[in-house]
């Protein structure tokens, strides 16, 4: 039982190390701040929820408690961290940093063009 | 092997952290670096829980919740300050 549940929480724990090594070559290797926060705000996200996870799991099955300020972080990461990506993306376009040069469409420029003519 | 792995995890969230500085360090645009930190803040999250897994106590995991809440504070601020130019507004006269 231990063996088994060791090796699960292994696994898991090694899985969201490596989705967080998959971030850092997204952060470094993409071109413009939009891809870069695609890149970040989702694998990096998933990569500690599965750290998280496994900790959950260790201090549960192998301590015997059940941890609950673990599972609020967990929660708490989940909600929050694609809210946090939003806003700066946001951010990023309201303060005109640029699209990559070989984007093709950009519909919110459009739209804003659309509304500004119509006054 | 089960501390093995746990190093080794370690090992690849801190290479990865080092990827983050380089792109905060260098990061053309200032939402660059803000996602960076941000990013950096999250790792932090799973370091924390690995290593107190590998001190075998569970004395460190407020410090999860807390960073959690921390990273998420600061990059709300940080991207209201970027988009309007303050983060607490005063004037009440609109």
């Amino acid at each position: 039982m231990t063996e088994i549940s060791k090796i699960i929480i292994g696994y898991l724990i090694l899985q969201g190390a490596f989705l967080s090594i998959v971030a850092a070559v997204g952060l470094i290797r993409l071109p413009d701040p939009y891809t870069r926060n695609h890149a970040a705000s989702k694998s990096a996200t998933l990569g500690t929820i599965s750290v998280l996870l496994g900790v959950f799991l260790f201090f549960w099955i192998i301590d015997g408690q059940i941890n609950s300020r673990v599972l609020l972080g967990i929660i708490f990461v989940f909600m929050t961290a694609p809210v946090a990506g939003h806003l700066i993306g946001r951010a990023a376009y309201n303060t005109g940093v640029p699209l990559w040069e070989r984007s093709i469409q950009d519909d919110l420029k459009k739209a804003r063009e659309r509304e500004k003519s119509r006054g | 092997m089960f501390e093995t792995i746990l190093t080794v995890s370690l090992l690849i969230l801190a290479i990865s952290t080092l990827a983050f500085v380089y792109r905060v360090v260098k990061g053309p645009t200032t939402p660059d670096r803000v996602i960076a930190l941000d990013a950096i803040g999250i790792n932090l999250i799973g370091m924390t829980g690995i290593i107190s897994i590998l001190l075998d106590t569970d004395a460190f995991l407020s410090v999860i919740l807390l960073l959690g809440v921390l990273a998420f504070i600061g990059t709300v601020a940080f991207s209201k300050f970027l988009e309007k130019g303050e983060i607490i507004e005063n004037d009440r006269d609109q």
